[in-house]
């Protein structure tokens, strides 16, 4: 398996601190932005963080390669999670779409209040910039499933399958939670952006 | 969910532009929708700016790394090196 930190394990496990600090910059900040969408405060974040760093370094003998680097990185940042607190996915409220939402189509399905288009600029860059800013602002607003599903899937580009396994829910759920996520994501950035 | 209508309407377009954006719609619905789309121009937006969503997601850039949050983990690491 193609692994983009295998040299930088490689040479972890030989001892090198320079790989320790790479990985470190690599990834400190996405575990605090992934442990932040399963804990209460960004303290528990930091020492949930600090843990796994710590649970890195003490197992990375048992790291086999089954899955990256990155997989097993993210595996024990949600176990140390949920031991620091960080709620069973059987807890998480159903919340489904807006409620508002149904109200844009009328009795024959069709939009009577349909999305307004967002910009006419035709700089994509900084349209896509802008937006990934105000996906950011707005990540702490989705649910707590769905907010994990999203992260782990859009933001950090997890398959569905190891979602799946990280979190310990099914396909079904996992399918179902992503697309409230994306959805309502886009209900919130369309506030912004085009209606009003 | 099985459609037994021929046409899609907007409200059941919308349902599956989820799995058309996982590009696990099955064949049948994908041809159904996608004609839905050529003619519509409010899904056409909706669908386009659930790209938009899912694009800026990924490119979401995580806060800098704290300079004492590194040093502190690196003082770990050297301690846990020394034991």
């Amino acid at each position: 398996m193609s692994d983009a930190d295998a040299a930088l394990v490689l040479a972890l496990r030989a001892g090198d601190e320079g790989a320790f600090t790479t990985l470190v910059r690599r990834y400190h900040a996405r575990l605090l932005r992934l442990a932040a969408t399963m804990v209460p405060t960004p303290s528990v974040a930091e020492e949930v963080v600090q843990d796994t760093w710590l649970a890195v370094v003490r197992g990375l003998d048992r790291f086999e390669g089954r899955s990256t680097f990155k997989t097993w990185l993210f595996r024990i940042l949600v176990n140390r999670a949920r031991t620091a607190g960080a709620r069973e996915p059987r807890t998480w409220s159903l919340e489904g779409p807006e409620e508002g939402f149904e109200e844009r189509f009328d009795a024959g399905g069709h939009w009577q209040d349909p999305p307004v288009q967002w910009t006419d600029t035709v700089d994509d860059r900084i349209v896509a910039a802008d937006v990934a800013h105000r996906v950011k602002a707005h990540l702490a607003e989705l649910p707590e499933g769905q907010r994990q599903v999203f992260v782990l899937r859009d933001v950090e580009g997890v398959g569905a399958a190891e979602v799946c396994d990280l979190l310990g829910i099914t396909q079904g759920n996992q399918r179902v939670l992503l697309h409230r996520a994306r959805a309502r994501m886009r209900d919130i950035l369309e506030l912004e952006m085009g209606r009003g | 969910m099985v459609l037994r209508r021929r046409h899609v309407v907007c409200r059941e377009a919308v349902d599956l532009i989820a799995d058309y954006l996982d590009g696990s719609l099955p064949p049948r619905d994908r041809r159904r929708l996608e004609a839905h789309l050529a003619g519509c121009e409010h899904c056409t937006e909706y669908l386009a700016q659930m790209r938009t969503t899912i694009e800026a997601a990924g490119r979401v850039e995580p806060d800098d790394l704290a300079p004492e949050a590194l040093d502190e983990l690196t003082e770990l690491y050297r301690r846990w090196r020394a034991d």
